[in-house]
């Protein structure tokens, strides 16, 4: 999970946030993180080119970037072979 | 300072047709244009359709005198503004004191795409002559210089709001007697730039668009470029009864729906504000609409956002409604004028377009959208809407007759 | 009805940011290309919204926060901008990930920065104005088009005050491609040089200004926006002339009464000659002052001039910087502003004391 905190700190641009600085079950949308629906299609982004999951659907994004840790569950139930 | 502004002419080019009467055409067969990308080369070439302009740059070129090696957002404009001009019986534009306001979001990109890929590898690298048309008013000015347009000239880009806003700065220049008559609209010309943009926000369909249906699954983008003539009441007055007006340009209204940069919000506040002060302006309540020719892009957040906003704001007189979006696609900076030449051309004859691929109303909106094509109607009052990233919210009102 | 600047705002390679009086010192550059001297955005901008801005976000976005401040108006009536070439930075971010990466796990951040009206967009978004917003991309017209609509929106009288301003950035991508269009300078040149030079090119500059334009009279205004035209591509200097007579005559302004000429002169041998043919023939005489050698060329420069000129008129002196010949009158009274970017796009924009 801390890897995977820093690629989000990288990707969204997060400046003044240190990667360890986020909680593993901190809510990262709306209030928490407050990231957006921009911010989900760069995770998506990222979930495809870090770990060869392809989300087709954007809604779930909310649902599954609840918090880092929901990512990274969903990273292990998913991931495929790069 | 108060006077109405009239439509004299419009002319407009887009993937249902070269111009407006092969649009009608397409429209009363129930023909929409999606198809496989021919044009434009790129990598998502099978994998969404889109609504290209049935012509090579060459044809384009061919057809106005221009040169095929210039930008196609050019070309295309260069198309619809001739056939516009043409439209009005004029005659020597050199007589009047004229204005052209053109929109559009890309520019020349079509041409600075390529010039980049050069530009990479080596920065002394790739053609100048490919970018020295980039700027949106470069494009802009290809088209004055060209039709001999020089008193005033601008441009405007607000994303898919562009040229319904070239309307409303145009009526103000005759308002304000700045000049006699204004060619207003916008143009935009498919680009890898913009597909890719688009789909990066994953907004894009696969397949054809549905307009305000339940199961519609994001737009399909198309290119193209409308523009309409707006003439004073004075110059109005002097014009032939064998060219006589369309209608009126009755009024408008730009709102922000400040909420997010590219998502709508989710009861519309700035579509709501537009179209409220596009009728207010008007003189006009929700139920002398007669028609209103939607956004409508396809998008899940489009259309829930103006559905709800319609709905607050027509309650429980709804007019017939459809986006033409379902034929011609999305072509962005150039759809407010596009579809404002066919909303004040429904006015003038009456027509109510179709909106294609519909068969489930959305759940969360109490209208569904026209099906069929029909003309010969009473349309007093024609409501065009046109929502952009950046919240930016353009409402136009076209009118029949005199104000009473 | 007079159209009043209630509030101005800049960000330039001055420290114009720094406060709303003219810098003390010139930040000295050496050309050919100037760079803004950027304040510390996070004074008005939420951390969290910095992010989603690139660098010409930002110096519109304090502009505009610094002339709403002078103007003491929270929520303007409408927010119009004006940029030539928009977000340059995001528009070469997208566009270079797209050809090296042949399109594929492209994301969305660059793309939805790089329009146009981005500017105005986070503006209105940062301030919750959901009132008119619109973004004029027309070249060396760009800024003077803002000013037109807002000042025709203000004489239809439901609206008091309208935030105008202009802004343009150069980047790394962008000066290089203009550098080969040939028009900077060969030679090294600095800021005290420039407006003498008899060579061809100028120097690359970008900035952001920003006023509040209002119908009534802010706490800080100083001076009224008396008259505003543009000519696109006149035929010639002697077109020139009748048109500069004409516009002064429409807004009751003889030759005399004018107190100060602002000119866009900027080093570039050809261009500057339309400056010298109307200071001899029309203002012989006449003080003249110039901006370009502090803010460098670009299509909406004349957002910088129209700032300076604001503050002359607030201050009645001309700094010594900007003054190029001429001895200053005590009153200064109307200030004109001449400026023309690559010799077609001429505009004329007219201020008064008050």
């Amino acid at each position: 999970m801390a890897a995977l905190k820093a690629q989000i700190v990288e990707q969204l641009n997060l400046q003044e946030v240190k990667p360890e600085d986020i909680g593993d079950d901190q809510p990262l949308f709306k209030d928490g993180l407050g990231l957006d629906s921009i911010d989900a299609l760069e995770i998506i982004v990222l979930l495809q080119q870090h770990y060869g999951i392809r989300i087709a659907n954007p809604e779930q994004g909310p649902e599954i970037f609840r918090s880092v840790r929901t990512i990274a569950e969903f990273i292990t139930a998913h991931q495929t072979a790069k | 300072m108060h006077s109405d502004v009239w439509i004299a002419g419009g002319g407009v080019i887009c993937g249902i047709g070269n111009n407006l009467s092969e649009c009608l055409m397409a429209f009363e067969r129930m023909e929409p244009g999606m198809a496989h990308m021919e044009y434009l080369h790129s990598v998502h070439r099978h994998t969404f359709p889109v609504v290209e302009v049935k012509a090579s740059n060459a044809t384009l070129a061919g057809w106005t005198g221009m040169s095929e090696k210039i930008s196609r957002t050019a070309l295309l404009s260069s198309v619809a503004v001739q056939e516009a001009w043409k439209s009005t019986g004029l005659g020597d534009i050199s007589q009047y004191r004229v204005g052209f306001v053109s929109a559009n979001t890309v520019g020349g990109m079509d041409k600075t795409e390529d010039f980049f890929a050069d530009y990479l590898q080596d920065p002394s690298k790739g053609h100048l002559s490919q970018v020295v048309h980039h700027e949106c008013g470069a494009i802009t000015e290809l088209v004055a210089d060209a039709m001999g347009i020089r008193h005033h000239i601008s441009t405007i880009s607000t994303a898919c709001s562009s040229s319904a806003n070239a309307l409303m700065y145009g009526s103000r220049l005759i308002r304000n007697n700045m000049v006699d008559v204004v060619i207003a609209g916008g143009t935009d010309a498919l680009t890898r730039f913009t597909l890719n943009g688009f789909n990066t926000l994953m907004i894009l369909d696969p397949a054809a668009c549905r307009p305000f249906d339940d199961t519609r699954a994001g737009l399909n983008l198309g290119e193209g470029a409308g523009y309409v003539v707006l003439i004073s009441d004075a110059l109005a007055a002097e014009l032939p009864a064998s060219h006589q007006p369309w209608c009126r340009l009755s009024g408008y209204a730009n709102a922000n729906d400040a909420y997010h940069q590219t998502a709508s919000s989710p009861d519309g506040t700035g579509n709501f504000l537009a179209m409220q002060g596009a009728l207010e302006m008007s003189g006009i309540r929700p139920e002398d609409i007669d028609y209103i020719n939607l956004h409508g892009t396809g998008t899940q957040n489009n259309d829930s956002a103006e559905g709800s906003a319609i709905a607050r704001l027509f309650a429980p007189h709804y007019p017939p409604v459809s986006s033409t979006k379902s034929f011609t696609g999305h072509t962005l900076g150039a759809s407010g004028g596009i579809e404002a030449v066919f909303s004040a051309w429904a006015v003038k004859e009456g027509v109510i377009y179709p909106n294609a691929n519909f068969s489930k109303q959305m759940k969360d909106v109490p209208f569904s959208p026209v099906t069929k094509f029909s003309a010969g109607n009473q349309l007093q009052h024609v409501m065009s809407n046109s929502f952009g990233f950046g919240g930016n919210c353009s409402s136009l009102v076209f009118s029949k007759n005199e104000q009473s | 009805m007079y159209i009043y600047i209630q509030g101005t705002g800049c960000v330039s390679p001055q420290e114009t940011a720094a406060g709303n009086t003219f810098p003390a010192a010139v930040l000295p550059w050496e050309g050919p290309r100037l760079k803004a001297w950027e304040p510390d955005y996070k004074q008005w901008i939420d951390v969290k919204l910095i992010r989603r801005m690139s660098r010409v976000i930002k110096m519109g976005v304090a502009a505009a926060k610094l002339s709403l401040q002078e103007a003491g108006v929270e929520i303007p009536d409408a927010i119009i901008t004006g940029t030539a070439y928009g977000c340059l930075d995001d528009t070469g971010v997208f566009l270079s990930k797209m050809i090296n990466q042949q399109e594929e796990m492209l994301t969305p951040t660059a793309f939805i920065q790089s329009t146009h009206n981005t500017v105005a967009g986070q503006i209105a978004l940062m301030l919750g104005c959901h009132a008119y917003n619109n973004t004029f991309v027309h070249k060396g017209f760009s800024f003077e088009s803002a000013l037109l609509d807002s000042i025709m929106i203000l004489r239809e009288g439901r609206s008091s005050s309208i935030l105008a301003g202009a802004m343009d950035e150069l980047t790394n991508h962008s000066f290089n491609i203009l550098s080969r269009f040939d028009l900077y300078k060969k030679e090294p040149v600095t800021h005290e040089q420039l407006l003498k030079s008899t060579t061809h090119g100028t120097v690359a500059g970008e900035g952001a200004a920003c006023f509040v334009l209002g119908t009534e009279k802010g706490p800080n205004t100083k001076a009224k926006l008396t008259g505003l035209t543009t000519l696109y591509k006149p035929a010639g200097k002697a077109e020139i002339s009748p048109d500069i007579t004409s516009f002064l005559a429409a807004h009751n302004c003889s030759q005399e009464e004018v107190s100060l000429v602002i000119t866009g002169r900027n080093g570039d041998a050809a261009g500057d000659e339309w400056y010298e043919y109307v200071e001899n023939t029309l203002f012989a005489g006449k003080p003249v002052a110039g901006f370009k050698h502090l803010c460098g060329e670009y299509p909406t420069a004349a957002s910088f001039g129209m700032w300076m000129g604001n503050r002359i008129l607030a201050e009645q002196q001309v700094p010594a910087a900007a003054l190029l010949k001429g001895t200053v009158p005590d009153q200064i009274k109307k200030v004109l502003i001449y400026n023309h970017y690559k010799q077609t796009h001429h505009s004329l924009i007219l201020l008064t004391v008050c």
